[in-house]
């Protein structure tokens, strides 16, 4: 026994050893190629006369973009350029989330109808718009608004006050009034009052047993308080029609072809796979789990909200992130069809600069935040739906 | 008692369920009419297909120009396919010299003739492999020439279809064993390694794939040392290799926690050193699981490399686009890009469909 236990393991069969070793290797390996490269470009950028550093965050861009939420202009420096850059793109993905969350879900809803012509409908539009690359579909709304759509003389007009031509999309916005910044003051203490009569709610149901139809509540609040503040601010109606003006309209909120097009193609291609994971969400809920909610009397709605969606809600949060980030990285293909995103804004620093890793690095840095952060919001939200194990 | 059934006198003639419950008009009423919603809802569906079917049918066929001048095409009110025929050669082999087209096309065919293969299972094994490792070598030596007496063609003239299979193929074939060892070192107990694995998954993820192809046309040159140069189609395929070997291993991964620990316990249980147990032991398996999820990876590799066409090489939207821009066929983007679109379906669907059925047949039930 002694003599075993005491026999000295030689260090290559040592598994701690060994470990210690690969690990030396690698980081080893690792460094030696970042050695390499670093030295390389280096030497590359020493002999083509490139400036190194973020100094160039401060000079003037000097380009102009065609659309930005802030006041820019050539004049302003790079640093500001790619502020533009990052709110274009945030817009374009909040509102494409929104709208791709919406459309994603009743597709996937419309996917499981009794209704056949329905489903097999909708079963058609996820697998055709899963199929063909997104670049594509930009590229073919973007022909939709430039080739297909006539000019402003002939603008289509669909509803009285919307105007679609191969400008973009031109519709009437209300008059400014301060009754609606009012309204919006009211609408934010709405939903505050919502979220506190919930909270309520679930306190005075778990002590008393007592229902309180919170939902009902909540949409009249929200919906209702708005609209009286704006009536008794005087309920204003005047609207903004965009007026045709030689070669192009005046007045009313336009929204370019390019972002259009963009949007219109994030939000079809990215639905797609959303309702897919609407889907496979509703259907992981077992059948017994709405016949056990029925048969102790729970009504269709409640079986809906307390049953099926808190355990839908699982499945279909993770892979739902990972959709949104998906819409969020894909928005940088908006280079390719001319709406000044980040990536578009940075490519231009890039070219005008010469300073690539820079840049490269400013994008990737940019993306990842995003990505991280959506991720973190996820997370805590999924942590908050998660089921408690018992 | 006998009067039941002999009064009718008709003992074994059951009635049958009513009429409206059976046959055409049953399922229509238990499939698209149960209930005043679903009535509703069809007829919605029948207007909006009224609407957009018949006319779409008179553009597209009906009217269509199919081998057309476009003189012609813009005197007609169809669709103009003839923008596709007339410059077929063009979007489908981009600057390829067109008496030496045969060559790429050939490469597609063994590349489709060895995917048709694969797709049997019965085929799957060493032989298949070396007809893989052969194919490709003979794809790579059709498209460059060179040897054989086959003309050399500069690859700053490769485009089109083979191009887009190219960067597909040869990207995932690249990929998948970087991959592996990604997702391997991301499972491993060392923390040097897995910290080095997480580090490099988690940021190519969450960074598009169109800044890793910014960085392979602006920042690769710059790595490589003085007088070295890559051409640009290979630090693209760099580039998607990079990108989708993240993706692979976060897949694999799945795989590899889908293991249970007594595989690992009855491994080491046998004397199995590391690399013995996951050659042998685990990959076999693991892998075997996440074939359908590889075959989704296929999917998107295959659509991303559309996205060449921002940093400029001539993959097929490229040269689709470029035909766009010549005064005779401008206009007619609608056409193209749908033709286009059905050849990307045609491949993303028959590919999705065989990941189901592999997943179907692959099910063992436990």
């Amino acid at each position: 026994m002694k003599g075993t236990a005491q026999e000295k393991i030689p260090f290559f069969r040592d598994p701690d050893k060994l470990a210690v070793f690969y690990q030396a290797l690698t980081a080893l390996g690792v460094a030696l190629l970042a050695y390499y490269l670093i030295g390389n470009t280096l030497a590359n950028l020493e002999r083509q006369n490139i400036a190194t550093g973020f100094d160039f965050i401060g000079r003037e861009a000097s380009f102009e973009i065609g659309e930005s939420l802030i006041a820019y202009s050539a004049a302003d420096t790079y640093g500001r350029a790619l502020f533009v850059g990052i709110l274009n793109t945030l817009v374009v993905s909040f509102v494409g989330i929104v709208l791709t969350v919406l459309f994603g879900t009743v597709l996937g809803i419309a996917r499981l109808s009794r209704n056949w012509l329905l489903a097999r409908l909708s079963a058609f539009y996820i697998e055709v718009f899963q199929d063909i690359p997104i670049l594509l579909q930009l590229f073919f709304w973007y022909a939709f608004f430039y080739e297909l759509l006539p000019g402003p003389r002939q603008a289509l007009q669909p509803f009285a006050g919307v105007f679609l031509c191969n400008r973009g999309l031109i519709f009437a916005v209300p008059e400014a009034h301060p009754a609606f910044a009012y309204a919006g003051i009211a609408l934010l203490l709405a939903c505050l009052a919502t979220v506190v009569l919930k909270k309520w709610a679930a306190r005075r149901q778990e002590v008393s047993g007592r229902y309180f139809p919170v939902l009902q509540t909540g949409i009249a609040l929200i919906v209702g308080l708005p609209a009286l503040t704006w009536f008794f601010a005087g309920a204003p109606t005047a609207m903004v029609t965009p007026v045709l003006s030689g070669f192009n309209f005046k007045g009313g909120v336009s929204i370019s072809p390019e972002f259009a097009a963009l949007l219109l193609g994030l939000v079809l291609y990215t639905s797609a796979f959303v309702a897919e994971v609407v889907r496979a969400g509703i259907q992981s809920v077992g059948k017994g789990q709405r016949e056990a909610a029925m048969s102790i009397g729970l009504r269709p709605s409640k079986v809906l909200n307390l049953v099926i969606l808190p355990q839908a809600l699982r499945v279909i949060v993770p892979p739902l992130t990972s959709q949104m980030l998906n819409l969020t990285k894909n928005s940088s293909l908006a280079v390719a069809i001319g709406y000044p995103d980040f990536v578009s804004v940075a490519g231009t620093t890039i070219n005008q600069t010469g300073q690539a890793i820079e840049g490269v690095a400013l994008i990737m840095a940019v993306y990842l935040f995003f990505s991280l952060a959506t991720s973190a919001l996820m997370n805590w939200y999924n942590k908050k739906i998660a089921i408690v194990e018992r | 008692m006998t009067s039941i059934t002999g009064s009718g006198g008709q003992a074994g003639r059951d009635l049958g369920p009513p009429v409206t419950s059976i046959g055409v008009i049953g399922w229509v009423r238990a499939n698209l009419c149960n209930g005043w919603l679903n009535t509703v809802l069809t007829l919605a569906v029948l207007y909006l297909l009224w609407a957009i079917l018949p006319p779409f049918f008179n553009w597209a066929l009906l009217d269509g120009n199919w081998f057309t001048s476009s003189e012609q095409c813009k005197a007609s009110d169809g669709a103009c396919w003839s923008v596709i025929t007339a410059n077929i050669r063009f979007i489908l082999f981009g600057f390829y010299p067109h008496d030496l087209q045969w060559r790429p096309l050939l490469a597609v065919v063994i590349l489709i003739v060895l995917l048709f293969l694969s797709r049997n299972r019965r085929f799957w094994g060493r032989w298949l492999l070396y007809g893989w490792l052969l194919g490709l070598v003979a794809m790579g030596l059709l498209l460059k020439g060179g040897m054989f007496g086959l003309v050399a063609v500069d690859s700053d003239n490769w485009g089109g279809l083979p191009l887009t299979l190219l960067l597909a193929v040869f990207g995932l074939a690249a990929a998948y064993p970087f991959g592996v060892v990604l997702a391997l070192g991301r499972q491993s107990q060392m923390p040097v390694i897995k910290a080095f694995c997480v580090v490099y998954i988690e940021l190519i993820r969450g960074v598009p794939l169109i800044s890793m192809l910014f960085m392979s046309s602006v920042v690769f040159p710059l790595f490589l040392p003085e007088g070295m140069t890559l051409n640009k189609i290979l630090r693209a395929q760099v580039a998607i290799i990079l990108f989708t070997a993240a993706y692979i291993a976060e897949v694999v991964r799945g795989g590899l926690q889908g293991m249970s620990r007594g595989q690992y316990e009855a491994a080491e249980s046998l004397g199995l050193n590391y690399f013995q147990t996951m050659r042998l032991i685990i990959l076999p398996q693991a892998l075997k699981i996440v074939i359908p999820p590889s075959v989704s990876i296929l999917i998107s590799a295959f659509k991303d490399t559309s996205l060449v066409v921002i940093i400029a090489l001539y993959d097929l939207l490229k040269t689709t686009q470029t035909t766009l821009t010549d005064p005779k066929w401008m206009g007619y983007s609608a056409e193209a890009y749908l033709f286009l679109a059905l050849i990307y379906f045609l491949c993303c669907y028959a590919m999705s469909n065989y990941s189901r059925k592999l997943e179907k047949e692959l099910d063992t039930g436990h």
